[in-house]
């Protein structure tokens, strides 16, 4: 039962990732590297940190969602593997179509580093296991681009099937996220044949422990590793 | 054969990075200036015949250099 957090050149959440699952979790993580053409056998999960993949080249993510490790991610949640996804990871997987949507540029042009407040909209469900449905929480973004988009289409399937993970609490006029414009203020979705696949803008990594301000994401990846044995149990 | 991609974000995306180019150049006095979008241009130089060129190019638009669930894209072939 093992978390892989990969490491793309130009991550850098993936070693705070790896405290919080190994300290704050006490959960076993190994290291995978973005050239590597398979997950370690041992792997359970699968974490993608957040960061600046490649540069940004071209988009964010699009450059990390075709390396060779990202065939394995996709063969691995195909198979209903739990694979979470944050800030840059979150935009990897939707330029990996593991997700639907995008990530656009936030609406006012500016880079947010702040707390913010969340619904865990599909709480209870698949990763989400240890949160209730709708619970609140608070947790820390830093992205230039988390502006969650999609075609109308694709945001009323979403929400018709649950797949809204995450919502911020604070909108604007028109229901969009007030910190980065975030079509229906849309955090963080589910998808995978299982709702096995988790993207999401905030760091919970970043609130793991007392030392770090709190425990609200903590809880997201003890979802995570449990959903990880769930497979493992389900594949022995 | 030299080509060109030419991407742009779709008309109903907002784009804060076009805003921002539009006030800095009202900012320096260009007083008409409205709507602007800032895309991006990928020059290639590509072997084969211009048709299939141009197929490979949207191909490559399809998969790579476009993102079709926020971006239109252009393929441009030259001599």
């Amino acid at each position: 039962m093992t978390t892989a957090v990969v490491t793309f050149p130009g991550s850098n959440c993936d070693r705070d990732c790896v405290h919080a699952v190994r300290d704050a979790l006490g959960a076993p993580v190994v290291r995978s590297w973005h050239k590597d053409h398979e997950l370690p056998s041992s792997t359970t999960s699968v974490m993608l940190p957040g960061g600046f993949s490649y540069g940004d080249y071209l988009r964010c993510g699009a450059m990390a969602a075709l390396s060779p490790i990202m065939a394995a991610v996709k063969r691995f949640a195909d198979a209903g593997g739990p694979v979470l996804g944050i800030c840059n990871g979150f935009q990897i997987l939707c330029e990996a179509r593991l997700l639907p949507g995008a990530l656009l540029r936030n609406h006012d042009g500016l880079f947010h580093c702040q707390d913010v407040e969340l619904e865990v909209s599909a709480g209870g469900v698949g990763l989400l296991a240890p949160f209730d449905r709708r619970q609140r929480i608070a947790l820390p973004i830093a992205h230039g681009e988390g502006n969650y988009t999609a075609d109308e289409a694709t945001l009323d399937r979403l929400e018709a099937e649950g797949r809204v993970a995450f919502r911020y609490l604070a909108r604007d006029a028109a229901g969009n996220g007030l910190v980065n414009g975030a079509r229906r203020a849309i955090a963080g979705v589910l998808g995978g044949p299982a709702n096995n696949v988790v993207g999401l803008m905030p760091h919970p990594e970043r609130r793991s422990g007392a030392h770090l301000h709190g425990t609200d994401g903590l809880l997201l990846l003890r979802g995570l590793v449990a959903a990880g044995a769930g497979f493992a149990e389900a594949h022995a | 054969m030299r080509a060109r991609v030419i991407v742009r974000l779709k008309p109903a995306v907002l784009d804060p990075q076009g805003e921002a180019v539009e006030r800095a150049l009202l900012g320096l006095g260009f007083s008409g200036v409205k709507n602007v979008r800032v895309g991006k241009l990928i020059e290639l130089d590509v072997d084969g015949d211009a048709g299939l060129v141009k197929a490979e190019l949207s191909a490559m638009a399809d998969k790579l250099l476009a993102n079709p669930v926020i971006e239109d894209y252009q393929v441009e072939v030259s001599g």
